[in-house]
């Protein structure tokens, strides 16, 4: 009797280990199904892309798409390179850097010091509804602020300000989260010396929140970095070097769509793909960088 | 003294420009929708008739809300198990290991990938595969698309997850461990009822996420202002259709497609409000 509970017994225990290994396998096998893709699409990126890049690639304008013809007809690599696009994406971005820092820092350090007042509260969440806000929607709005009523046809200006607003939630967030895990006595002892509420700011808080708050700025301007869809609707693309903030520019994004859309030129799109890619994560090693040290 | 009145009231301002571009937002779409609106009516939302030859101009909808919505649900549901075995990865069974850290690195580096990357990477090496194993319409559709999606949003998705799960006290872990559960059971009877509504909270995010998503989806869902048929079926969405027609489009396309981003900005709204509500309530 008490022979034939102990099978039964250790027979219930062999299943539910067993049940445990596989659940465990699959989880393992699932996780590693997870992370296929980004070695997938790197090796595409590399294996396809590498050949063509060079100092022409980075310094040079693309051809026109009967170079480029030529070029793939007499088995050439095709001449020329993206510097209309890395200039482009450089200046749209410091331009919407200019626009969304200042703004997206002083309004975190406001929600920082006014916590469960209304308006920080209110603040709070309109910010996180903007950061869900779809790209392509804030690429609609800049060409209603921007593109018809000021610039009067696609430009820089217009792209600029629909990434800015991308930018602005993701920097209020980690500006306040930052300065949240300062210690509160710092602030405190710099009142106490009856230093003034600016200087509170400027020589306390955002020094000592410094990392934190450069670490949010360039994980937000990783995120822009690749953006194409809105800049479709607001900058539309040009084939020259451009800074003037009212005509059409380039981005590396929207050049590897038109390369995408012109099968001569369909070539380039991996080299120019790896560029991006290769742009976006250092930016994001060089703030993961940051979080470490300081931590 | 003045200096911080001064100081208090820059704040202020700053925070009152966020309010204003948000509320900017709001009125600009309705205001560019409203001549749609004016046109359809609420038949704009429930027709599926999208035709932009001119004399016999109609616009609806319908089509591309059923686009977004089928392709949202699909990545979801293949992005599941895929996110949450990785979270488990993470804050189970290899937790703070080497392995955890080349995992996660891994998964976050799938955050950075731009979407035009992934909407190339699905053109050239996911669809030849597809056509290879049958997929009808040359493998462009709702299918393909919505595998691309799910691998863009299992980076949210697992490291939401992930967080949550990691918020699990021990001592209940503990608890169960003690009494002879296998880690199977640890995670089925402790971890998953405790950190039940994040999880749920962390897929409805991604969940929106997914909405908004243009370009890849843009390069192939086949590009069909039909309201799809199936999984297989080539349609489009909200986000590809702007996209799409934005190009040429004047006065009634223009602001029928102004309208379809008012209704992508409202769904994306309602669906992160809820998500964010539902974190609120845990933490």
């Amino acid at each position: 009797m008490e022979a034939a509970t102990n099978t039964m017994q250790t027979g219930k225990l062999k299943i539910r280990t067993l049940k445990n290994n596989i659940f465990k396998s699959t989880v393992i096998v699932f996780s590693v199904v997870t992370i296929l893709p980004i070695l997938l699409i790197i090796y595409e990126l590399v294996s396809k892309g590498i050949k063509q890049i060079s100092f022409d690639f980075i310094l040079k304008t693309p051809p026109d798409t009967f170079e480029a013809m030529t070029a793939l007809s007499n088995g050439e690599l095709i001449p020329g390179g993206i510097a209309n696009g890395i200039a482009g994406t450089l200046f749209m971005v410091i331009m919407a850097s200019v626009i969304a820092i200042p703004v997206g820092v002083i309004t975190g350090i406001f929600l920082y010091e006014n916590q469960g007042k209304p308006l920080a509260n209110l603040t709070r969440n309109v910010s996180d509804i903007l950061q869900g806000v779809p790209s392509i929607v804030l690429g609609l709005i800049a060409y209603i602020w921007i593109v018809k009523p000021v610039t009067h046809g696609f430009s820089a200006l217009a792209g600029s300000v629909s990434l800015s607003i991308m930018m602005l939630p993701m920097i209020v967030r980690s500006t306040e989260e930052t300065l949240k895990m300062i210690p509160q006595t710092i602030k405190e002892a710099a009142l106490a010396l009856g230093v003034p509420y600016y200087k509170v700011i400027l020589r306390v808080l955002v020094p000592t929140g410094f990392s934190g708050l450069l670490t949010g700025i360039l994980l937000s301007i990783s995120r822009i970095l690749g953006e194409t869809a809105p800049l479709m609707l607001t900058a539309l693309g040009s084939s020259a070097i451009n800074f003037n903030i009212a005509k059409p520019t380039s981005a590396v994004p929207l050049l590897i769509w038109e390369f995408y859309n012109d099968p001569n030129m369909v070539d380039l799109i991996w080299s120019s793909s790896l560029l991006l890619m290769a742009m976006v994560l250092s930016l994001n090693i060089i703030s993961k960088r940051i979080v470490a040290r300081t931590k | 003294m003045n200096t911080d009145k001064i100081t208090k009231a820059v704040l202020q301002f700053s925070s009152l420009i966020i309010l204003l571009v948000a509320g900017g937002m709001i009125f600009s779409l309705v205001e560019g929708a409203v001549p749609a609106f004016k046109e359809f009516g609420f038949k704009f939302i429930f027709s599926n008739n999208w035709n932009p030859t001119e004399g016999k101009e109609n616009f609806g909808a319908l089509p591309f809300i059923a686009g977004t919505l089928i392709t949202s649900v699909t990545a979801l549901l293949i992005s599941l198990p895929l996110s949450f075995s990785a979270s488990l990865f993470l804050s189970e069974y290899y937790r703070r290991t080497r392995m955890a850290k080349v995992l996660g690195m891994m998964v976050d580096l799938l955050a950075g990938i731009p979407s035009i990357v992934y909407g190339l990477w699905g053109f050239y090496v996911l669809r030849p595969v597809l056509i290879d194993l049958g997929l009808p319409n040359q493998g462009f559709g709702i299918f393909t698309a919505s595998i691309i999606l799910a691998i863009m949003i299992i980076p949210y998705a697992t490291s939401l997850s992930n967080e949550i799960i990691s918020m699990v006290p021990n001592e209940l872990k503990e608890g169960a461990y003690s009494l002879g559960a296998t880690k199977l059971e640890v995670i089925t009877h402790v971890i998953v009822p405790s950190a039940r509504s994040g999880i749920v909270a962390g897929y409805i995010l991604s969940f929106g996420r997914a909405h908004g998503e243009t370009m890849a989806v843009t390069m192939l869902i086949g590009n069909a202002n039909i309201i799809p048929n199936g999984l297989f079926s080539t349609g489009n969405t909200m986000a590809s259709v702007i996209a799409n027609q934005f190009g040429e489009a004047e006065g009634l396309k223009l602001s029928s497609l102004i309208a379809i981003g008012l209704l992508l900005f409202l769904i994306t709204g309602i669906i992160n409000t809820i998500g964010k509500f539902i974190i609120k309530k845990m933490a």
